[in-house]
């Protein structure tokens, strides 16, 4: 999934708040249209990452979870 | 007579015009709806590191989410913004604080030290060492310091304001502080902007 994004984040080893707030810092040097590949180890960004993308207006395109990491890939709006 | 009410109601449909207007005002309000930024004012009273979680946690997640947000120290609450940050944990009087060890094999960091209050009161440093666990927990499990939570709020404009009657108080000086404070005011000046919040806590 992170091959077709134009940047990536590592959240691994971080907890709640800290995925939302690394990603928030990443979106913002991103141009509009552009995709961030998010990965996280933090099981309560599942949910968070839905709702901050709610919330911000940027597009969650997809996420997964797979053997406790998480994916998330967001178009910034 | 021949008031424009009048004139109204002979040429249109009571029903159409309630019509009109109920769909005109779904409309305006779905609009407001959608250009309201959602605001978070927080009054900090807490200045131990547990209570200074909660405040900072809350206010940069509200920054990220792209809130307006407004913080008030006060109290020990003050304690938050000052330059060097040396927050301490209470075990003592504190029920609920797991008392874990951050190190070692799985079984020891497993056993919940209870350890009666009176015989914390009676070990010097006994706050010390707690407070020493509570880092290295905080730093093993991946959760953000207060520090780098503070940073992450002013980095989202939070405003963080200072209660001036507590400083003068327990005689501290500004410059003691960050010198990002957006002000030095008292509950009257942040009273009608908390009112005007969507969301106001006391922590």
């Amino acid at each position: 999934m992170s091959t077709n994004a134009t940047h990536s984040l590592d959240t691994r080893g971080m907890n709640c708040p800290l995925p939302i707030l690394r990603t928030k810092k990443a979106l913002s040097g991103l141009g509009a249209g552009e995709t961030l590949a998010v990965t996280a180890t933090d099981p309560g960004s599942l949910k968070d990452m839905q709702a901050f993308c709610k919330q911000t207006g940027n597009e969650l395109i997809s996420s997964s979870a797979n053997q406790g990491e998480f994916e998330f890939l967001i178009r910034k709006a | 007579m021949g008031a424009p009410e009048n004139m109204l109601a002979e040429h249109l449909d009571p029903a159409l015009l309630n019509q009109w207007f109920d769909q005109r005002f779904e409309a305006k309000m779905a609009e407001r709806e959608a250009a309201h930024v959602p605001s978070l004012s927080i009054i900090a009273t807490k200045g131990t590191m547990d209570w200074a979680y909660p405040p900072f946690i809350l206010a940069s997640t509200a920054g990220a989410l792209g809130w307006d947000v407004s913080v008030f120290f006060t109290f020990y609450g003050l304690e938050l913004l000052k330059k060097d940050l040396h927050l301490e944990i209470s075990p003592l009087g504190n029920p609920s604080m797991p008392m874990k060890m951050p190190f070692g094999p799985q079984w020891l960091k497993d056993i919940n030290w209870k350890v009666p209050n009176v015989v914390m009161a009676g070990i010097p440093g006994f706050e010390k060492m707690a407070t020493g666990l509570m880092e290295q927990t905080v730093k093993n499990k991946g959760v953000a310091s207060i520090d780098e939570l503070r940073s992450a709020c002013l980095e989202a404009d939070a405003k963080l304001f200072a209660c001036q009657m507590t400083v003068d108080l327990f005689g501290y000086s500004q410059d003691e502080f960050i010198p990002e404070i957006a002000g030095w005011i008292g509950a009257a000046s942040f009273l009608p902007q908390a009112q005007k919040s969507d969301v106001c806590l006391f922590i």
